[in-house]
């Protein structure tokens, strides 16, 4: 298929203190003009899965052990670092969380549009000039043959993260990675870059693979949703299905926690996930979300595998498994 | 840009005020004159012209009248005369000047290039065998004091394998033999001086240069550059370098005035004839006006260097040019 493919894809953390699972077996698949969110607490592995398709994994001492990451075809996790220099920025892009942060501050704006289109499309000059201005009124930044020659500090972070999406689709990507886009930006701002990325999407046809752990936003903006826990991923489907019918009970606890826009539970307490997140050297041996599960039992010694148990829909959890869909709902 | 710079301009003045009330009085409260050295070089006792000359020299009045005319003659840019070379200070100045500079600026060179680079390789080459040679290296060359540097520098090339000239600024038919054999020539003595003044810095300017490098390839946009497809070198040189280049410049500003002091031993060292020899011989023989006039004069300079060291900054850093 086209699109991305991510099979079985591991991820170690090599340190002084032995071989840290970072990832183990997720395998994520976004097909051409489709959404997939992955979300899931701090340090659950998202923003590493999004760093290993990249192949920008902090090596040492990061480094895939396992698994293909498929895009159109090709094994990115297999090509060589020569090879994944012309596919990165052109083939596949990234945006980040924090946009002012994200742009060289002694470099004009126009100097990093060009920059990529220099190297992917061979642009020079006034053509990449004349580009860049495109790009940059593509994203909606008014005023943009004068913007050209801003350097970053004189933008917004708004206009700063529209500058990071110009660059990222400068060269039409068949994926582009948004990792937790919106989070460093204002509310009002948050919805503005939202809808770019749909209309840009719409407009180009490629794939996103949303981070973020902003259900709200899942809501939004995605197809199909995957929640990762401890570097694994425990539950994925449809944003539909896995909204109303949380199979996981970390699934559960996570819109448990998420505050109703509504008036109806403004005076609700929210629900809270006893607990944190296990570090990545005590992991236990089975489940790594047990020791929080309220429905923890024997069997979850063991690792759970993720199995279907509505069509797309999969889950990894033995309390869940055979449980039909309605009654795990009421038991949420 | 020109606000800045009327500013620093001004800026210098009390500066510059600074450094010749003290100097002078430094040197008023130092013993012997030069009048001693002369009288005792001339073998003259005679009192009735000793007070003459006293008195030609103006050294019967009183400190603070003395202190004012020297201002008021430094103002007009002279720095007065000495009485050895017989000429006004400002010209000896001048004919030992070239020398300092050629050298200064050599020696800055390699500290550059040397430093830079190897700050530079062992950030991104950084915990392997590439960044603890250079780490040592820096070290070393930190810790070797520049005489020691250039007397065993001296043993080594100029010595045992007779690469370079043992001292001098250039041999002494060089004029005869056209531009270029002199260039050639000066280049061929210079190579030593520099390199035991430079490697100093160079060692400097390698940590400095390391530390920060390190610190900015840890930044976002950093992961942006590379997210972007551009190659490992083209992610240090274009986006690293760029950021990390103004510590090392403002510490070439700081450091041009100790390299301009640094040069009086390696001067001396290798019988260099420039600033740092004149200032050693004129200490020595007690000829205050052009101990006064080299100080004031490479205050002078060090302010003018610092003035374009800022205004380079606002060429380097967008940021500082909003403000």
């Amino acid at each position: 298929m086209s699109g991305l493919e991510v099979r079985g894809l591991s991820v170690a953390l090599f340190t002084r203190a032995g071989v840290l699972p970072a990832l183990s077996g997720v395998s994520l698949r976004v097909p051409p003009g489709r959404t997939l969110a992955l979300v899931g607490e701090s340090g659950c592995g998202k923003s590493m899965t999004a760093l290993a398709i990249m192949r920008l994994l902090p090596e040492p001492p990061a480094r895939i052990v396992a698994g293909q990451v498929m895009l159109d075809g090709v094994d990115l996790a297999a090509l060589p670092e020569r090879r994944m220099l012309a596919v990165r920025g052109k083939a596949v892009s990234m945006i980040f969380q924090d946009p002012m942060s994200s742009l060289n501050p002694v470099a004009t704006v126009g100097e990093q549009i060009v920059e990529v289109l220099r190297r992917h499309e061979g642009l020079g000059g006034r053509a990449a000039r004349q580009r860049a201005v495109e790009l940059l009124e593509l994203v909606g930044i008014p005023d943009a043959a004068a913007r050209l020659d801003e350097y970053p500090h004189r933008l917004s972070g708004g206009m700063c993260q529209r500058v990071m999406i110009a660059i990222a689709i400068a060269c039409r990507p068949a994926l582009l990675v948004a990792d937790e886009p919106t989070t460093a930006l204002d509310v009002t701002v948050q919805a503005q870059i939202l809808e770019l990325l749909q209309r840009l999407q719409a407009e180009t046809g490629m794939a996103l693979l949303l981070i973020t752990h902003d259900l709200g936003v899942v809501a939004e903006m995605a197809d199909e949703v995957a929640v990762m826990y401890a570097g694994r991923i425990v539950e994925q489907g449809p944003v539909d299905a896995v909204f109303d019918a949380p199979l996981h009970p970390y699934t559960r606890g996570l819109i448990g926690a998420t505050p109703s826009g509504g008036t109806a539970g403004r005076h609700a307490r929210l629900a809270d996930i006893p607990g944190s997140v296990p570090g990545l050297a005590e992991l236990p041996a089975g489940c790594a979300f047990a020791p929080r599960c309220p429905l923890a039992f024997g069997a979850c010694g063991a690792q759970p595998a993720l199995l279907a148990q509505a069509p797309g829909h999969v889950v990894a959890c033995f309390a869940a498994e055979g449980v039909p869909a309605d009654a795990a709902a009421a038991g949420a | 840009m020109l606000r800045l710079l009327r500013r620093r301009l001004l800026q210098g003045v009390p500066l510059i005020l600074g450094v010749i009330v003290m100097n002078f009085l430094l040197i008023q409260a130092a013993p012997g004159s030069f009048l001693d050295v002369m009288s005792a070089e001339s073998q003259v006792s005679d009192p009735a012209l000793l007070e003459q000359l006293r008195i030609t020299y103006g050294m019967d009045q009183p400190v603070w009248l003395q202190l004012l005319k020297y201002i008021w003659s430094v103002a007009r840019l002279d720095f007065g005369f000495s009485y050895r070379q017989n000429m006004a200070v400002l010209d000896v100045i001048m004919a030992s000047l070239p020398a300092t500079l050629v050298l200064m600026l050599a020696s800055l060179a390699i500290a550059l290039l040397l430093g830079v680079a190897a700050g530079v390789v062992a950030a991104v080459k950084v915990n392997t065998v590439w960044d603890n040679l250079l780490s040592f290296l820096a070290v070393l060359f930190f810790a070797a004091p520049s005489f020691w540097l250039g007397i065993m520098l001296t043993v080594l090339f100029a010595v045992k394998l007779g690469w370079v000239p043992v001292g001098g600024m250039m041999s002494i038919t060089a004029t005869n033999e056209g531009t270029l054999a002199t260039v050639l020539d000066v280049l061929h003595h210079l190579a030593l001086p520099a390199m035991a003044l430079g490697l100093f810095y160079a060692a400097v300017y390698a940590r400095v240069m390391r530390a920060t490098m390190l610190e900015v390839l840890s930044l976002d946009f950093i992961r942006t550059a590379r997210a972007k497809g551009l190659g490992r070198w083209r992610v240090v040189l274009a986006h690293g370098l760029r950021n990390a280049l103004l510590p090392i410049v403002t510490l070439f500003g700081l450091q041009f005035g100790t390299v301009l002091g640094g040069s009086i031993v390696v001067e001396t060292v290798f019988s260099w004839p420039g600033l740092g020899s004149l200032m050693l011989d004129s200490v020595s023989s007690r000829n205050y006006p052009v101990v006064l006039g080299v100080l004031v004069f490479s205050s002078i300079v060090v302010i003018l260097v610092n003035i374009a060291v800022d205004l380079a900054y606002l060429r380097l850093d967008p940021r500082i040019r909003a403000r």
